[in-house]
């Protein structure tokens, strides 16, 4: 097990991750207000650059997500896993 | 169904070994207020929400939970992962790791395990709704006393994002609970 990850890669996964977050706040948002427009732009543009990142982060270094393909052998295994990457270094 | 994505919801950050501290922290990992319980608590409650925003706003937040509760873990195992047996002896975490090693295990601050009494679903959305917006309070003063008495600057940073979510959890279910009553209103049974 290795919680280190390069500079490159955590710089694309944390940004990866704002725009997750992001993403988690429009939702919730427009869940209760399903008809704001204003929110479902916002939530539309946040969406297509998610998929975007997602797709770079995936080819480069493996899938976040099992849906997602991979060469052999399987990188969705690779470490660190979540809990184990340390931000900082 | 469900879909792992493999990143956690908030970048943890941790920079000290600190058994008690991680003691105290679990009680958002398996204590009555805690994330495992809010998760479970919205989630059992989705198959009597009337409304199409009621049933949304369960299965979203409760699953962000999940996430939630993902960082709590992390919090734990990161401020113990480090600790000799020596750092354990005489801390509250003393008990805990006895039993589970450094393994995080759904239990409060006190050691006393989860159980599914500390959620409630009652087949009445007014009765869940009120329950869940109460819930989401008691999670965000949790987060007050367990940010008073932390100590290291990366878990406040990660407790402070969690009391936040709390806030606009509570946000969301009291419209859901406005959207609920105004469709009952609209029919009224005499």
């Amino acid at each position: 097990m290795s919680n280190y990850m390069d500079r490159e890669q955590k710089n694309l996964l944390l940004e990866i991750m704002e725009y997750s977050f992001a993403l988690v706040e429009t939702n919730l948002y427009l869940d209760t207000h399903p008809s704001d427009e204003g929110a479902l732009k916002l939530h539309n543009a946040y969406s297509q650059r998610y998929q975007e990142l997602l797709s770079i982060y995936e080819a480069k270094y493996g899938p976040l997500r099992y849906t997602q393909m991979s060469g052999c052998p399987w990188a969705y295994i690779n470490d660190p896993w979540p809990w184990e990457i340390d931000f900082d270094n | 169904m469900w879909i792992y994505e493999k990143k956690l919801q908030y970048p943890v950050r941790v920079y000290s070994t600190n058994p008690a501290l991680a003691q105290m922290i679990l009680e958002q990992f398996g204590g009555a207020d805690g994330e495992l319980s809010a998760g479970i608590r919205y989630l059992t409650q989705r198959w009597t929400m009337p409304t199409n925003e009621g049933k949304a706003i369960l299965t979203d937040i409760g699953t962000e939970e999940l996430a939630h509760w993902e960082i709590i873990g992390t919090i734990v195992w990161k401020l113990v992962k480090d600790a000799s047996p020596e750092q354990i002896k005489g801390t509250p975490f003393e008990a805990h790791f006895v039993n589970h090693g450094k393994s995080p295990f759904p239990h409060d601050a006190s050691g006393v395990p989860w159980t599914a009494s500390y959620i409630n679903s009652k087949g009445d959305p007014i009765a869940d709704l009120h329950e869940d917006m109460a819930a989401e309070q008691k999670a965000r003063a949790t987060y007050d006393w367990l940010i008073s008495i932390s100590d290291d600057p990366g878990v406040t940073d990660a407790l402070r994002f969690l009391r936040e979510r709390e806030i606009v959890h509570f946000q969301r279910f009291g419209e859901a609970l406005r959207i609920v009553q105004e469709e009952m209103d609209k029919k009224k049974y005499y």
